[in-house]
């Protein structure tokens, strides 16, 4: 046993010394991994710590593990709803949700009672008003509990004498109070937004309907408003950036593995001679890898944190942003993700390892230690490429027809992944027809030499088309949003200052107040409804030139608006349209009575449905909706003064008038901040391209002086050599730019049309944007630049005894 | 005919060795039944045209390929139906091999590639292998590498390999081949003087009359068959 462990620390000794005298490869071979890994395992982090928090939340709340009774088509939940119930016998507990605006920041408020929600599910977590004082807790100003970061957001703010304890287990950017300080908070009145019900109800007890009519029972996890099953479209957008930049890496790693492979090939043939068996060669050289792995992929995670908690602040405002789902901006150890990224680190070196571990294992003892054919694009490997992408393209339709997100992803990556296969082919045929037409022996030799130079730079040339194909697509998907977004905003606040008043009573008099002083006021109230089985919210507007002009419809019925003033019709917005099925003409139920659709507007950003119908139709099937909020026209100059006027004559608080400019700036920061994470994601991408196309242009150059030294012999100065290798390098870069330039925006129109109406249920328009094209453009010669600047100077500086030494070699 | 051996003094025994490569240009034929015995301590000398056979021999007798036909018995070990794993063992712990192209690990210097085969056979003796750099001419270069080696002295580094762990059968493939003449001839003495000094049996494959004369016995490979 001794001996064979010996033998087994000599043969990984003298296989592992190929990297002590090539340190650069073997940090290529761990960059590679270190950065598929970090990329991976960060992104990994981040959705970790995002559905964490959705889990807290729905254990704190009571929202995620208990049926819930919920007001059928906007009818009323009250207090005396909850009574009624309780005195039935049915096991129930009253909740109270809505946002509060706290300064710049909106914190979710949940109102519980901490007595009958024990009842509701023995032995779970007793949550907040039972842990401490319940006296307290209950009695006004009342406590409130929060995690830390939502605490320090509410300091400061006018919550009415409510004193706030600190609850580490608090969902993020969550205030926990009693469910009639939350009425008071919110100003809601007796009412209820749900009733959080036991699972099992006792013997007995009357159906619903019989004690209070009008309401539903939905089960846990069923609804739309549940935040892990919407934001589900999120994270797998996450991933599958995540997947794409550890496949990039890969492309780093299996450069590097299989440089190796082809440079030990003579090293193995000598230990095989010398005894070593194939067995041991062949687990050797695994065991070697899965260290590197073992090693990479542990500082991948450590990087990884690193980027998960840069990012994710910026993942936070994107799902509040996008979703309405609450999430902590700061980031905890979860053994899942780490475990995910040294089990992908693992796998991924497998992959990148497979090819050149089958070579050997196939590889005849006696044969030669043959000159890099892993550099050589084989006629019958690019043939085998182009069939295999083929194959992807008529399974791309077959992805699309499956339908779903995961349907719309894979469609993506057949066809992301079928352009990468069809890259080397389609350079080789350029570069066959360039060779036609080359004039002169040096262009000749030229042409000739990069055709050759193709298979070995062919998997980082297929890694940089892939990252810019992705920044392409996803810039231009971004950009497409931004485009309609901001032209939406214009339409969608197109008065000139927004007022919200404390009470109806204010609200009336500001009304009356404004009536002399502005063109026209433009009340917007609005009430919770369930529409389609979904909570959303039925919106009362005016009838006024301002909605006829300016509204963003997408599509309409000759005289809606007089419809709609006449209350003989209403709008719904798209992402309720499309997840209905709704069409114009086709009814929708509604408190008060079923309604036609006369149209459908653009709702960006808002992950729920919603209806818009007539201000008197909407008077007289919501009553006692607050009537606080209200639109003002005015000549655009002339809002400045006004709304200074009107914050003096009622002492309004900051941010209860709010001017065109400002909204749309304060929704565009929003917007940006959004997408921030893709943004960092693209740059990331991007760099490990560049670094892939580095590693293939320096393994490259360690093994073709053979090809360059007779040329050197024949007259071409080293610094001539050098810069046609630099000039090489760019051509090259800017023909795989040309051709990511088609397969970006195919990947755009698959995120617009496919992927993003799974996700939001909206469809947006597509707009190509030349300046993003031109600034990718720009990025992929920068980062060819970066990458072959380099190499050329190694090839200058190259010292002539070194090319002389070709000679001698072959002798 | 020869004479029925004392098998307690053969090394190596081949009985109607046959090979044939199968190209895409058709078959091959390159041994077409050898017979031959490599006895303790002699010295063999295979010589023959450009692919009469010579290094195909060779690399049967290392068990580094495998026969078509015929019997092959080295060191007691039947190659016809030993295993990868029988073989890797014979070659580690029987044979010392010299290439042509010397096929020194470049990764390692010359102290290690030296006791390379030794260790890996775990009859590695420090003693033995300082008295064979000393006697090789290496004792200056140990913490050199094959890069910065001339030609022969790289294949006196390669000798030194194959004698390190005192193998009973020798396989030299055109072991000067690569060198010009004057340092082919110190090479080739060296080679021979320590080979003898050690007791061991030497097959040598080489193009060179000189070289083969110094050897105990030569045999003549013509078109796969022994002439």
């Amino acid at each position: 046993m001794n001996a064979r462990l010996q033998r087994w620390r000599l043969v990984l000794g003298a296989l592992m010394s190929h990297w002590r005298r090539r340190p650069l490869q073997l940090a290529m071979l761990l960059a590679g991994l270190m950065l598929a890994t970090t990329l991976w395992s960060g992104v990994q982090a981040v959705n970790a710590e995002a559905r964490a928090s959705y889990a807290i939340a729905a254990d704190r709340l009571g929202t995620g593990a208990l049926p819930r009774i919920e007001p059928a088509g906007g009818a009323r939940l009250t207090t005396a709803d909850f009574v009624a119930l309780r005195r039935a016998g049915w096991m129930v507990s009253p909740l109270v949700e809505g946002r509060l605006r706290a300064g710049a920041a909106r914190v979710s408020v949940l109102g519980i009672d901490p007595v009958t929600r024990i009842g509701l599910a023995p032995g779970g977590p007793a949550g907040p008003g039972t842990e401490g004082d319940l006296g307290a807790f209950i009695t006004p100003p009342g406590l409130g509990y929060a995690a830390p970061d939502t605490a320090a957001t509410l300091a400061g703010a006018d919550l009415g004498g409510l004193r706030i304890v600190i609850d580490e287990d608090a969902p993020a950017n969550t205030l926990i109070v009693d469910v009639g300080i939350a009425q008071a908070l919110l100003g809601m009145g007796d009412r209820l937004t749900a009733l959080a019900a036991s699972a099992g109800q006792p013997d007995g007890v009357p159906p619903l309907e019989r004690v209070v009519p009008g309401l539903i029972r939905t089960d846990p996890q069923g609804g739309a408003a549940d935040p892990a099953a919407l934001t589900d479209s999120f994270h797998l957008n996450l991933t599958a950036f995540a997947l794409l930049s550890f496949i990039v890496g890969l492309f780093i790693t299996q450069s590097a593995v299989g440089l190796a492979f082809e440079q030990r090939r003579g090293v193995l043939r000598t230990l095989r001679a010398l005894g070593a068996t194939r067995g041991e060669a062949l687990g050797l050289m695994a065991a070697e890898l899965a260290v590197a792995a073992l090693v990479a992929g542990a500082a991948g995670i450590v990087l990884g944190w690193a980027m998960a908690a840069a990012l994710m602040p910026g993942v936070a405002a994107t799902l509040s942003g996008l979703y309405g789902a609450d999430v902590a901006g700061s980031l905890q150890f979860r053994p899942g993700w780490v475990l995910s990224g040294i089990g992908m680190a693992l796998a991924g070196t497998a992959l990148a390892g497979a090819r050149g571990l089958a070579q050997t294992a196939r590889m005849p003892l006696l044969a030669a230690g043959m000159a890099a054919p892993w550099a050589q694009a084989t006629r019958r490997g690019l043939r085998l490429q182009a069939a295999g992408a083929v194959a992807l393209v008529l399974a791309l339709p077959l992805c699309l027809a499956w339908g779903g997100l995961v349907g719309g992803f894979a469609a993506l990556a057949c066809g992301l992944l079928a352009a990468a296969l069809l890259l080397p082919v389609v350079l080789d045929a350029v570069l066959r027809l360039a060779s036609r037409g080359a004039r002169g022996v040096l262009t000749g030799w030229f042409v000739a030499d990069t055709r050759q130079q193709l298979g070995g730079l062919s998997l980082a040339l297929m890694a940089l088309m892939l990252a810019l194909a992705a920044n392409i697509g996803v810039g231009t998907m971004v950009g497409s949003f931004r485009g309609t977004f901001t032209g939406w905003l214009d339409q969608r606040l197109s008065a000139e200052l927004y007022v919200t008043a404390r009470s109806e009573d204010e609200g009336r008099r500001i009304r009356e107040w404004l009536g002399p002083r502005s063109d026209a006021i433009l009340p917007i109230w609005n009430a919770e409804a369930t529409l389609e089985g979904q909570p959303g919210r039925i919106y009362g507007v005016a009838d006024d030139p301002t909605y006829r002009e300016n509204w963003p419809l997408l599509a309409g019925a000759p005289g809606l608006w007089d419809s709609l003033a006449a209350g003989r019709a209403v709008l719904v917005n798209e992402q309720l349209s499309r997840r209905a099925s709704l069409r114009i003409g086709d009814r929708i139920d509604l408190p008060g009575g079923a309604m036609p659709i006369a149209g459908v507007y653009s709702d960006y950003g808002n992950p729920s449905p919603q209806v818009m119908m007539g201000l008197d139709e909407f008077s007289r099937r919501f009553p006692d909706a607050p009537r606080l909020y209200q639109a003002v026209r005015v000549a655009p100059d002339r809002a400045g003064s006004l709304a200074a006027e009107l914050a003096d004559a009622f002492d309004l608080p900051a941010g209860a008038i709010v001017d065109q400019a400002q909204a749309r700036r304060v929704s565009l920061q929003i917007f940006d901040r959004t997408f921030a994470v893709t943004a960092a994601l693209n740059v990331l991408t991007l760099a490990v391209a560049g670094v892939a196309l580095l590693t293939g242009l320096l393994t490259l150059a360690s093994i073709r002086l053979p090809q360059l030294a007779p040329v050197w012999a024949a007259g071409i100065p080293r610094a001539r050599l050098a810069r046609l290798d630099l000039l090489r390098t760019l051509l090259l870069a800017a023909a795989t730019g040309a051709y990511a330039v088609p397969v970006g925006l195919g990947l755009a129109w698959m995120l617009l049309a496919v992927v993003n109406v799974e996700a939001f249920g909206w469809r947006l328009p597509m707009q190509v944007s030349v300046p993003l094209l031109a600034r990718l453009a720009l990025a992929a010669l920068l980062t060819a630049l970066a990458a072959g600047a380099l190499p050329a100077l190694r090839l200058a500086r190259i010292t002539p005894g070194r090319l002389l030494r070709v000679f001698a070699d072959e002798r | 005919m020869n004479a029925v051996p004392d098998l307690r003094d053969v090394v190596a025994s081949a009985r109607g060795l046959e090979k044939t490569y199968r190209t895409p240009g058709g078959d091959v034929p390159v041994l077409r039944g050898v017979d031959l015995t490599i006895r303790r301590g002699e010295s063999v000398a295979i010589t023959g045209e450009s692919g009469s056979g010579k290094s195909t021999l060779l690399h049967l007798v290392g068990g580094l390929d495998a026969a078509d036909a015929g019997a092959l018995n080295v060191l007691g070990v039947d190659l016809g139906t030993a295993t990868d794993r029988e073989r890797a063992a014979l070659r580690r712990g029987g044979i010392g091999m010299i290439f042509q192209q010397f096929n020194l690990i470049p990764s390692l210097d010359v102290r290690a590639n030296l006791a390379f085969q030794a260790r890996l056979a775990d009859r590695h003796d420090p003693g033995h292998a300082a008295a064979l750099a000393e006697g090789l001419g290496l004792g200056a270069l140990l913490d050199r590498y094959p890069e910065q080696l001339s030609g022969g002295q790289q294949q006196r580094v390669a000798i030194g390999r194959a004698l390190a762990g005192n193998p009973p059968l020798v396989l030299a493939d055109e072991p000067t081949g690569n060198l010009d003449e004057a340092t082919g001839d110190a090479v080739a003495d060296l080679m021979l003087a320590l080979v003898r000094r050690q007791g061991s049996a030497l097959v040598l494959v080489t193009h060179s009359p000189r070289l083969a004369a110094l050897c105990d016995r030569q045999v003549h490979l013509r078109a796969g068959r022994l002439a």
